[in-house]
């Protein structure tokens, strides 16, 4: 059975999700923490509030579907996945281990679930495009959501595909950019400008939404606003500060893909218990 | 030897995408802007629900036959073999061979007989990227009869196949209704002095080669198709390598980077014998009439007959040392 949250309980299930990011990372003593961070707001709000699933048969035909494009992002996803049932909590701490279903980047065949193999950025959003066209080939209910990093829509065929999802009108496809202006070598506007990013993506065709990407109220706002438009895809440019929740890792670039220290991680612990 | 002229295998693939997407109601097929010249614009017309024409995007193409796979769909993707291969090799290696999505790929104007067009049209590495891709089944067949019976093939399999179709008519190799099968291959011709293995257009000179050797040389030619390279029909290349002691690969490809590997590997791990390759050496064509561009790029039945006399002499000469 699936875990569905009150608008109450979500900044709650963000902390947990948050703890769990540092602790795997800190293990692994390697990965992203800063876009895992960044995106905790919309994953809760997707995994234990919207979507519908079930994490004992994650193949289930009429499934609501998510795709982390963004796949360094994957220990938020992962966090998700264990909270909800998918699989048990203490496999979290085996990220990036020989042998473990949480591979460094996600991977649909090792961890069922996962609904696309990403790591290589820019591929999200034309699958989850398709799984949207298939539902609507099929008539069903179902939504796909898919978050895209804003480093990541520096790669062309991101607009190939925003350019299809629109010509095609696939209305039952809502992303989420997790706009927190920063890739690994530094601020987004100075490696590659991508503002104005709302006439940018209006201008493609898409309901564009532009929000505190860590408002939970604004983020289901959004939701409900894109499930209601029945004619063009949505976006949802969600504003957020990579490293959110941690002090120190707070708009600090290095933390893009740098494991925390002993002291570090429990100093990040006790700022996230304080929620 | 005389064959009849046939269909285009890219013909034969429209025709057998449209037949089939009656009783196979998974399939969808997506096409890059080139579906009058891939043919897959037949099941557009017969199935205008099933067809998306993803524009010149090939990248956001194969990406979204994925999605589309993996929501139990069965997409074919078609466009010219060089941009599907070249231009989304990363959507094939991450979403189809990585993700092990059931998603067919099928690529037309491969090879160089595309003819005037020229060399950014042509595809001479395909095989070898395609055979690249862990868990990618690789076709590339001879005429229509075996094009039609291989296209059903790869959509009841379950799992990436890659399948290379050509621009130019072929002769009909196969009798009508013949059935091949993925993992196979066709001894067209039985000899004992050596074997050519070929596929695709490679298949009509190769027997042509044969009956030449045949008649002017007094030699016995085995020829094998090798229409699936991948897995390669390792059984029938070990044979031939034991029982003819001699083996040219013939493909319209890069010399000895597409079906050249496969045949190699096989006759290395079972039973070493004299070999050559016959195709495009390191280098790209250009635009020019097919027949010309055959001859200039060394792709006919005499230079096939050129490398099975060498194979044989070394077979000969390591015998009598």
């Amino acid at each position: 059975m699936q875990l569905k949250l009150s608008r109450e309980e979500l900044p709650g299930m963000a902390a947990k999700l948050r703890a769990h990011v540092i602790r795997m990372i800190a293990k692994a003593e390697s990965g992203h923490p800063g876009g895992s961070l960044s995106a905790a707001e919309v994953v809760t709000s997707l995994y234990f509030h919207v979507m519908e699933y079930d994490p004992k048969d994650p193949q289930r035909e009429d499934r609501d579907r998510f795709i982390m494009s963004k796949g360094h992002a994957c220990p938020v996803l992962y966090a998700a996945m264990a909270e909800a049932g998918f699989f048990a909590k203490e496999d979290l701490l085996t990220l990036r281990e020989l042998g473990s279903p949480l591979q460094g980047h996600p991977d649909k065949v090792r961890l069922p679930g996962i609904e696309a193999s990403t790591g290589s950025l820019g591929q999200g959003l034309s699958i989850g495009m398709g799984m949207a066209l298939a539902s609507r080939l099929d008539q069903r209910k179902s939504m796909t959501y898919v978050m895209l990093g804003d480093g990541e829509i520096d790669e062309g065929q991101i607009w190939e595909a925003a350019l299809a999802a629109a010509h095609f009108k696939v209305s039952n496809l809502v992303v989420f950019l997790d706009a927190n202006q920063q890739q690994l070598d530094g601020w987004t506007h100075e490696i590659m400008n991508l503002e104005p990013l709302t006439t940018k993506w209006e201008s493609f065709g898409w309901h564009v939404q532009d929000i505190d990407g860590h408002d939970f109220d604004q983020i289901l706002d959004a939701i409900d606003k894109a499930q209601g438009e029945k004619d063009k895809p949505s976006i949802v440019i969600c504003r957020t500060i990579k490293g959110k929740g941690v002090s120190f890792m707070e708009g600090d670039v290095e933390f893009h893909g740098k494991a925390p220290t002993k002291e570090e991680t429990e100093l990040a612990l006790s700022e996230i218990g304080k929620g | 030897m005389e064959f009849k002229m046939g269909m285009a295998t890219r013909d034969a693939y429209g025709k057998a995408l449209a037949e089939l997407g009656e009783s196979m109601k998974q399939i969808v097929v997506l096409d890059a802007d080139l579906s009058k010249s891939t043919k897959t614009v037949v099941f557009a017309k017969k199935f205008p629900d099933r067809f998306f024409n993803m524009g010149i995007a090939e990248a956001n193409m194969v990406g979204v036959a994925v999605g589309l796979a993996s929501s139990g769909k069965i997409p074919f993707v078609s466009s010219f073999a060089s941009f599907l291969m070249c231009k989304a090799f990363d959507q094939l290696r991450m979403g189809v061979a990585y993700s092990n999505n059931n998603v067919k790929v099928v690529a037309s104007h491969g090879g160089i007989s595309l003819g005037q067009d020229g060399a950014s049209q042509m595809s001479v590495e395909d095989l070898g990227l395609a055979s690249l891709l862990p868990g990618f089944v690789v076709l590339c067949p001879a005429d229509e009869v075996a094009t039609v019976s291989l296209v059903e093939a790869m959509a009841r399999y379950q799992g990436p196949a890659y399948m290379r179709v050509g621009r130019p008519k072929m002769p009909v190799v196969y009798e009508n209704g013949a059935s091949l099968a993925m993992g196979g291959s066709s001894t067209l011709r039985d000899g004992k002095d050596a074997t050519i293995v070929a596929c695709g257009l490679m298949v009509g000179p190769a027997l042509d080669a044969a009956d030449r050797l045949s008649k002017e040389n007094g030699f016995d030619i085995r020829v094998v198709d090798a229409y699936c390279l991948k897995p390669l029909d390792r059984k029938a290349i070990q044979l031939a390598a034991q029982e003819t002691g001699a083996i040219v690969v013939a493909e319209e490809h890069l010399a000895g980077w597409g079906l050249g590997p496969h045949v190699a590997r096989a006759v290395a791990e079972t039973s070493p014998v004299p070999m050559e390759f016959v195709g495009v050496q390191d280098t790209y064509a250009e635009s020019g009439d097919p027949d010309g561009l055959m001859q200039k790029y060394g792709l006919t039945a005499v230079d096939i007959m050129e490398k099975a006399l060498l194979v044989i002499q070394r077979k000969v000469a390591a015998s009598t040392k």
